[in-house]
């Protein structure tokens, strides 16, 4: 796991409940640290910080998985918008598939957070471990695919279609989208989660905007990465008011993670990330194992 | 190197992408100082390990209103501070939605100010459900 270099007492590993050693400054510095490795990672291999800061919190430092889930969407909201910034600027986001899509993903995010309080701690840890095997899975599976264009009358009428300038092309792509509707309940799918877990949801609105609606996948994770901050927010605004986003974890947290996915954003134009992309499932896979055995204790 | 884009359509692109960029910068540095403050001053986090069960346990809990905020906030209390900076962090992508709702008012593309405005409406929601669950 990830760790922190600089911290005096690093939390025990021993056993997930054991924090009695360690002081609020080594807390926050712990915090700090992992949650700086989980944004690099994360921003390394295209995912966002949560799928690591969560687990991350409740397994190595005894946080309750609700106040993990609160500090960890908050973060996703700093990460999601902090990258949105390029992405809108350079206009590679399409703003208004992205708008349209919102109101599915944010209407699942308040579904989700909504749940969140009925659902008990073991259950979230089973379905954050679900989640997490997924991921992992998900980056494994070979890329690519072909897609198959059907007319879509409402993405014509709300003008959707879009284009961007690739710069690795170094021309302009123009592409047609299909499929608006699937794209919607997708979004409400990735919105749930988001809400449910403190995650942003990218790896399940992603795959099917590709390969079901044909967008190119930079224009892709751009406009994924622009709702993102939207369903965050909404998500963040049921647990702030419910009083489970604690100051003492948050902060940590989306200091720690905005910074490393900066970092990552800067590193990777020239790194090969196979060898990151392998640690990344291990780390996922590690604790997805640890989450079901937190869940089925 | 860039395609001539509309007006208004690059307008709002600006003005989107600084609304997030200043949001989040303003909402890090207050989380960032609130925690330096809960450090250093009295009655913020302590220096114990029995300090760490308070801060992370149910009691880690803040009263959420405006006035202890804000209140708070005067004082230079760290965390009502940091507080400040995650309620920055999460009003950043609201205000956002805000800016767009005016712009495609602007454009006479009254499907689009109906969508973003339904968004805007499930936010303002969000802040009412939290207070109900």
């Amino acid at each position: 796991m990830p760790r922190s270099g600089s911290n005096p007492r690093p939390a025990r590993r021993r056993s997930s409940r054991s924090l009695s050693p360690v002081t609020p400054l080594g807390f926050t510095l712990t915090a700090l640290g992992i949650s700086y490795c989980a944004g690099l990672l994360g921003s390394l291999v295209g995912v966002g910080g949560g799928i690591i800061v969560v687990p991350a919190l409740t397994l190595l430092m005894g946080v309750g998985i609700q106040k993990a889930i609160a500090a960890s969407i908050v973060s996703v909201i700093a990460t999601s918008s902090g990258a949105a910034v390029s992405y809108v600027s350079q206009r590679i986001a399409n703003m208004r598939l992205g708008m349209v899509l919102e109101l599915a993903t944010v209407t699942g995010a308040l579904s989700g957070a909504y749940l969140a309080a009925f659902v008990p701690g073991r259950g979230l840890f089973l379905i954050f471990a679900l989640v997490l095997t997924y991921t992992a899975w998900s980056m494994l599976r070979p890329a690519g695919g072909s897609i198959d264009p059907v007319p879509d009358p409402l993405a014509d009428r709300l003008r959707l279609h879009g284009s961007f300038f690739d710069r690795s092309l170094g021309r302009e792509v123009s592409y047609r989208v299909f499929r608006t509707r699937l794209g919607l309940a997708v979004g409400y799918v990735a919105g749930v989660a988001s809400g449910l877990l403190g995650i942003g949801g990218g790896v399940f609105k992603v795959p099917v905007m590709n390969l079901a609606m044909g967008i190119p996948i930079k224009a892709c994770t751009a406009t994924s990465n622009f709702m993102i901050g939207v369903t965050a927010a909404a998500s963040a605004a049921v647990y702030f008011m419910r009083g489970e986003v604690l100051p003492f974890v948050a902060a940590p947290v989306a200091v720690g993670v905005l910074l490393g996915a900066r970092t990552g954003a800067r590193l990777l134009g020239g790194m090969k990330n196979s060898t990151i992309r392998i640690v990344f499932v291990a780390v996922l896979a590690v604790s997805a194992l640890k989450m079901f055995a937190e869940g089925f204790r | 190197m860039k395609p001539p884009p509309q007006d208004s359509a690059a307008g709002t692109e600006r003005a989107i992408s600084r609304i997030l960029r200043i949001g989040v910068s303003a909402s890090l540095v207050a989380i960032s100082a609130g925690t330096l403050l809960a450090f250093v001053r009295a009655g913020g986090y302590g220096k114990e390990p029995a300090d760490l069960a308070r801060l992370i346990g149910p009691a880690g809990a803040f009263p959420r209103t405006a006035a202890w905020i804000l209140g708070g906030a005067l004082r230079l209390d760290g965390r009502a501070v940091i507080v400040t900076g995650l309620l920055l962090l999460i009003a950043t992508p609201v205000l956002r939605v805000a800016v767009s709702i005016v712009s495609f008012a602007r454009e006479r593309d009254r499907a689009f100010v109906v969508i973003t405005s339904a968004v805007l409406g499930l936010l303002l929601l969000s802040l009412v459900l939290g207070r109900a669950g």
